[in-house]
């Protein structure tokens, strides 16, 4: 009886996924779907190295100071660091003075001791990054209908990580012409830039980094070509996006190297334990 | 367990032999994983997903707990205080990124368990109780392992509670208001949340409880073994203790060295990107695709896309779905040879290789993007699927002619030469399981 049922509802699933698989094919066949304007033009990031790379990989400080320097100066503007304190800066090198002289560089959101009306105050080393809109209606506002996103996890929260931060930042073009010769509808709106790397090819951010020396690199830095500084500043956001990495990956040798010796042990003595016994 | 040869608890120290007048806790562990519990001998390495199953429980509670302490379940903050955890509590990092690639560890042990259970017909009698409480326990953790994805709030968590609550309105007449009973209210928000995180923390305990009814009833019988031939004497067995203790002991080694190159070196190899974007109900992911270990069950959901005669695509897909776990409860009635190990069954044990690649198929096709032709892959795999647990295997156990089997485990291991005849006609056949050393 068992079986008989079983093969019955076994039938029933079967026909019924044989059913859409039926009308997915006659469909593929009579109306086989036209390749979309992204499938053809969107692109994977290039390929780039970085010095946290792999497991022995560890932050380079001068280039994540040098990144910090290009996201002061030009992201700043728009995208928030909102997971990131000041004071997290002496991570990557800098000096309590200069900590503190970062975060009273920069104004955030304070009260008045006097009136306690809401001001603007020099930011302190245990204050976080201040936001440059007010609230999400007036990002939106200012850049063309798009929420500029905060930065301090972009690393982990896009596929391909710091190599697309990177092929995003200096991928801006022109349309190719042959885009606008196979998909005539697809032509970048106004206010919208064309960027290969971007996944719908049109971005509502303009092209940040424009011109080499942009940003000022102190001396003994390498030129701040467009590529260096999207390269520094990509290499900034994967220590903003994962501050604790070096100590992760140091501890994960040592745990490794304890746990080979443990498993050396425990297979000899199981060997030992198991050397009379045929099994 | 109760083979007459099983060797008794003597506690030696005054101490211990107070506290098994009172309380046989030491007499319960004995006769669980010591010398109590005579063991197969030939079990090879892949009855040890048992144990590292019970390990990765473990790992889950004990990071877990120490993530609730840091956690806070409401949707304003959720998102922040898992960052926060990593980024400003000591070790925060070390514990999510276990946590977090713990539960895959877990999944992977689970399947491997699962499935080392469908070659060898673990689940025939007379485990049958032992078979359906670890699909029991498979069910619970997957309702664990989904809430606690969600916790999170990010983007994936988000979505993935909508679409997985929505396969609840499917349901006929009362799937609209049974979707809104779950989630307190009409999408995901912070009722739905909290009552995750409650269950979240709860549920674990209970898997736990089931897990020891599960060896309870493992134990009773006692385990099997990959000849599939039942232990008849003495020479079958070794106690668990030191033997099983010092295999498992090494194989948590190989396990952690593995889990901990994922939790060191690529803890976010695993996860979506789009689950460190917090939540936004205003804004939909490209893809939603669940974590890697649903993607099976996933694309069998996905692959009703016509409805079938009356009854809708996203129904049939929702049945489809909860059958293909549900049908694992079935197992010990659906398969009925007499054999219960794959190692003497020719035809099965090519139909178990091809169910082994046709869930790998379903489970790539789960984490692709919906779009041919992996709708049509999985559509094609997905009827494999319910084909071979519920025509293919019925029909095996009844026309296939399995090779011959060993007489004993002994023979299977040491040749003919070493059998001992079983019981003398003058020896009364060995006594039942007596209630008190059952553990």
């Amino acid at each position: 009886m068992i079986r008989l049922v079983s093969i019955l509802v076994g039938l029933f699933f079967a026909a019924g996924l044989g059913w859409s698989f039926y009308n997915g094919a006659m469909t593929a066949i009579e109306d086989p779907a036209a390749q979309t304007v992204e499938q053809a033009y969107h692109r994977e990031p290039k390929e780039i190295h970085f010095a946290s790379d792999g497991p022995f990989g560890r932050f380079d400080n001068q280039q994540l100071q040098r990144g910090f320097q290009v996201y002061r100066e030009v992201c700043s503007a728009c995208h928030s660091l909102s997971h990131v304190a000041f004071r997290d800066l002496s991570q990557i090198g800098y000096s309590e003075a200069e900590v503190k002289a970062i975060a009273a560089g920069m104004q955030v959101p304070g009260i008045d001791p006097v009136t306690g009306e809401a001001n603007m105050r020099p930011g302190t080393p245990t204050d976080y990054f201040p936001k440059p809109f007010a609230n999400d209606v007036a990002a939106r506002a200012a850049n063309n209908n798009a929420i500029p996103p905060d930065l301090s996890l972009i690393v982990k929260a896009r596929e391909g990580g710091a190599a697309y931060v990177h092929s995003l930042l200096t991928g801006f073009r022109a349309q190719p012409a042959s885009l606008l010769r196979r998909f005539p509808d697809a032509k970048t709106p106004q206010g919208l830039h064309y960027n290969p790397y971007f996944a719908n090819l049109n971005l509502a951010m303009a092209p940040p980094l424009v011109a080499n020396g942009q940003v000022q690199y102190g001396p003994g830095n390498p030129k701040p070509t467009v590529d260096q500084m999207a390269t520094d500043v990509a290499a900034f956001l994967i220590w903003t996006a994962e501050p604790k990495m070096d100590k992760r990956k140091q501890t994960g040798w040592v745990v490794l190297g304890f746990l080979l010796f443990a498993t050396t042990m425990g297979y000899l003595s199981y060997r030992q334990i198991w050397s009379g016994t045929k099994h | 367990m109760s083979f007459p040869w099983a060797k008794h608890y003597e506690p030696k120290h005054p101490a211990m032999k107070w506290l098994d007048e009172r309380l046989p806790l030491p007499r319960l562990v004995y006769n669980a994983v010591g010398g109590g519990y005579p063991v197969p001998r030939n079990l090879n390495y892949w009855w040890n997903f048992g144990f590292l199953a019970g390990l990765c429980l473990m790992i889950q509670i004990v990071t877990g707990v120490v993530m609730a302490m840091h956690y806070a379940a409401n949707t304003q903050v959720a998102f922040d205080s898992v960052e926060m955890t990593v980024r400003d509590v000591n070790w925060g990092w070390a514990f999510r990124y276990a946590h977090v690639n713990g539960a895959s560890a877990f999944f992977v042990v689970m399947y491997i368990h699962i499935f080392r259970g469908f070659f060898y017909g673990s689940y025939k009698a007379p485990r049958e109780m032992v078979w359906l409480l670890g699909v029991v326990i498979f069910l619970l953790t997957m309702a664990t392992a989904f809430m606690g994805y969600v916790l999170p709030w990010g983007q994936m968590s988000y979505w993935g509670a909508k679409v997985i609550t929505g396969l609840f309105s499917a349901i006929p007449l009362v799937g609209d208001p049974l979707q809104q009973w779950l989630l307190g209210g009409y999408a995901p928000d912070n009722a739905a949340l909290n009552r995750f995180f409650s269950l979240h923390y709860l549920l674990p305990f209970v898997i736990v409880g089931v897990v020891i009814l599960h060896i309870w009833a493992l134990h009773i019988p006692g385990s099997s073994n990959p000849t599939g031939v039942e232990v008849k004497q003495e020479s079958d067995t070794v106690p668990f203790y030191p033997f099983y203790i010092a295999k498992d002991g090494w194989a948590i080694g190989v396990f952690a060295i593995i889990f901990s190159v994922f939790v060191f070196f690529a803890p976010n190899l695993l996860g979506h990107p789009d689950n460190y974007i917090p939540a936004n109900p205003m804004s939909t992911p490209a893809h939603i695709v669940p974590e890697w270990y649903f993607w099976p069950f996933y694309a069998i959901l996905r692959a009703f896309t016509s409805n079938f005669f009356f009854i809708q695509a996203k129904l049939m897909g929702v049945l489809a779905m909860f059958s293909a776990i549900l049908v694992w409860f079935f197992l010990p009635w659906l398969d009925r040879s007499p054999v219960r190990s794959g190692k003497y069954r020719p035809v099965f044990k090519w139909f178990f290789a091809v169910l082994v690649v046709d869930v790998l198929v379903l489970g790539w096709c789960g984490g692709a993007p919906a779009a041919e032709p992996y709708v049509m892959i999985s559509q094609l795999a997905a009827i494999y699927y319910f084909a071979h647990f519920l025509i293919v295997l019925p029909l095996v156990s009844l026309l296939e002619r399995p090779d011959p089997l060993p007489f004993s485990i002994t023979e299977s291991v040491l040749g003919k030469d070493h059998e001992v005849p079983l019981v003398s006609p003058s020896t009364p056949p060995p006594a039942p399981a007596s209630e008190e050393v059952t553990a």
